[in-house]
């Protein structure tokens, strides 16, 4: 089990090599910048502003300075905010984004298992037709327009909760934010629960138990839901990354101030340090979940751990 | 002497009914547009996106105004039948309707070229993992498991920081982001098509690998490409309209969906109509797109349900 973990964690240390590789030579031999303005600066000042940002040295030496740097837990500069620095925008928005994501993940989660389970024991019955039709809406209609028409319908016409924005303590405002974040991660969740769970019901032992006179629920939750949870459970890796990039639409849409607006600001604005900073920022934090799912994965399938 | 019992008689007409009215044998394709035509909500929805296709592209010619055409004096107005107006005109007097019709024509244009890029991409990649197998698969698929694990949409962004506003290099780069779990299905595919009598056949004979793989494997993968690419289609509209949303896409005076849409969201109360035409348009497409896409994989694929 151990030996499993520390080999995943191994293989997932090259990836996050390669990917700053990558990323960093991409942004930088890329035409244009971030001091390209309006109005063409001075070529006295903009031979100064290359060498703050060190961008006059050969692209090998700034490379093993970011890399170096990123060890240190040092981004580099913003080049468009000028008064912070990559790590401190970090610092201020990462939390917020965590928060936002956990709680639409647990809830999400939830939501669809539960969803899943009373669609498959009913299945083709109505409960399991409308569940269905309910599930298919946040899967097609992409979540920027599920969150206008939140805001719209709760926030304009029924004046029930507030339409954006956030400070500390303020939870009515997350409210709409979590939901619609939660609800494509929801629908998918239950949609894979339902299947797998018609399947697992069709299954020979548990008409086994079924015939030695078990009642539905106990079969359901002493010998349906630990099988029928595997698909799920290896879906919620790919979930999380959907669930962080989705959140860069949530918080730009209710003005939320977690890193997803920094990421959209700064890629507007050529901003190359914010940009690296957080896609190196998300990449990190994709791969450590689902190394915490995978391993999860084999506790629960011994299959998997001696593949 | 013949037919004393009548046994030959019934017999002969047996055989000519046999020959002249033999039930005809139904070709897989033929079963499946059957099984597709069965399916109501597929039939349905094969109509309306033939509709939205047909009016995205001819209703241009049936309106007065044009989609970059500024009408000074009728501003932020309501739906107006008689100036020709039928969906009202946005901030800047320019028709809604027509701007949602060039919207959508941006919205399949984007579709159309990203998912040819990812078909064309992940079937060439997939067949070949499949059919030299071993060390070679191991090495491709690895890669595309790593590149599964990693938030494609972020590198959507950074292509388009790269791009620029090109829209053709844009869409290319959606396409190249989009064919992983194309490749996967095609490499599954072959592995068992490479099993196959007619592949130890086209060996005997003397083709080379990439001959079979190009002849004989990709032909046979129709079906589950098919399928697999309707169901691409609106996933990329949805980027495409994500990007476009967060003001990364289309440049304007052309625009498309999602930048209708978000600059239709915020002036809602008092300009309902800029935000509804171009959500309808959206939402009714990829309701369409999607039910074709399971209609085609219930009939293409019947086992898999």
């Amino acid at each position: 089990m151990l030996g499993y973990a520390l080999r995943r964690v191994l293989t997932a240390i090259p990836i996050v090599l390669l990917t700053i590789t990558v990323c960093f030579f991409i942004l930088r031999l890329a035409p244009g910048g971030p001091f390209d303005g309006e109005r063409a600066l001075p070529p006295d000042q903009l031979r100064n502003l290359r060498a703050y940002y060190h961008l006059d040295e050969p692209i090998f030496m700034q490379f093993l300075g970011y890399i170096g740097g990123v060890f240190r837990g040092d981004f580099g500069p913003s080049m468009v905010m000028k008064d912070f620095n990559v790590s401190a925008l970090i610092a201020i928005g990462l939390p917020f984004t965590l928060m936002l994501g956990f709680t639409a993940f647990i809830v999400g989660t939830l939501a669809g298992l539960l969803a899943g389970a009373i669609a498959a024991v009913n299945q083709n019955k109505w409960p399991d037709y409308v569940l269905v039709m309910i599930v298919l809406l946040p899967i097609i209609i992409p979540n920027f327009l599920m969150a206008n028409l939140a805001q719209i319908i709760f926030g304009i016409y029924l004046h029930w909760l507030p339409v954006g924005g956030y400070k500390p303590g303020a939870w009515l405002n997350l409210v709409l934010p979590v939901a619609i974040l939660a609800m494509p991660h929801g629908a998918r969740v239950a949609r894979l629960t339902r299947g797998s769970m018609i399947e697992v019901l069709g299954t020979n032992y548990i008409r086994t138990a079924r015939s030695k006179g078990l009642g539905a629920r106990l079969i359901l939750a002493r010998h349906a839901i630990k099988p029928a949870l595997l698909p799920v459970v290896s879906y919620l890796g790919p979930g999380l990354s959907y669930l962080l990039t989705g959140s860069i639409v949530v918080e730009q849409v209710f003005a939320l101030p977690g890193i997803g607006k920094y990421f959209i600001t700064a890629a507007l604005n050529r901003d190359y340090g914010l940009v690296l900073g957080t896609t190196i920022l998300y990449v990190f934090i994709i791969l450590a979940l689902n190394l915490l799912v995978d391993v999860i994965y084999a506790w629960l399938d011994p299959k998997v751990r001696y593949r | 002497m013949a037919g004393i019992t009548g046994k030959d008689a019934t017999l002969t007409a047996y055989a000519d009914a046999l020959a002249s009215g033999a039930p005809k044998g139904r070709s897989l394709t033929q079963d499946a547009f059957r099984r597709l035509i069965g399916n109501k909500a597929a039939l349905v929805s094969i109509f309306v996106f033939l509709v939205i296709m047909i009016i995205a592209y001819a209703g241009p010619y049936f309106l007065p105004w044009a989609y970059d055409k500024i009408d000074w004096a009728g501003i932020r107005k309501p739906p107006d039948w008689a100036k020709g107006h039928y969906l009202g005109t946005d901030q800047n007097g320019r028709d809604m309707l027509a701007r949602t019709f060039q919207g959508t024509q941006m919205s399949l244009l984007v579709a159309f070229v990203a998912t040819t890029v990812s078909v064309v991409i992940g079937v060439i990649y997939g067949a070949i993992a499949g059919y030299f197998g071993g060390r070679v698969d191991a090495v491709m698929m690895r890669f595309v498991d790593i590149m599964y694990a990693l938030p494609y949409m972020l590198f959507v962004i950074i292509l388009v920081v790269i791009f620029g506003r090109s829209p053709v290099l844009l869409f290319v780069g959606i396409g190249c982001l989009e064919w992983l779990t194309m490749a996967r299905i095609v490499r599954g595919q072959t592995l068992s098509l490479k099993q196959r009598e007619f592949i130890e056949a086209a060996k005997a004979g003397g083709a080379g690998p990439f001959a079979i793989i190009f002849r004989h494997i990709v032909p046979n993968l129709t079906g589950p490409v098919v399928i697999y690419a309707t169901l691409t289609i609106p996933e990329i509209i949805i980027t495409e309209s994500f990007l476009s949303y967060l003001g990364l896409g289309v440049q304007e005076p052309q625009t498309s969906l999602g930048t209708l849409i978000s600059f239709g969201a915020p002036v809602v109360e008092a300009l309902p109509w800029m935000l509804y035409t171009p959500a309808f348009f959206l939402v009714v497409m990829l309701l369409s797109l999607s039910f074709i896409g399971d209609g085609l994989r219930d009939a293409l694929d019947p086992k898999d349900r």
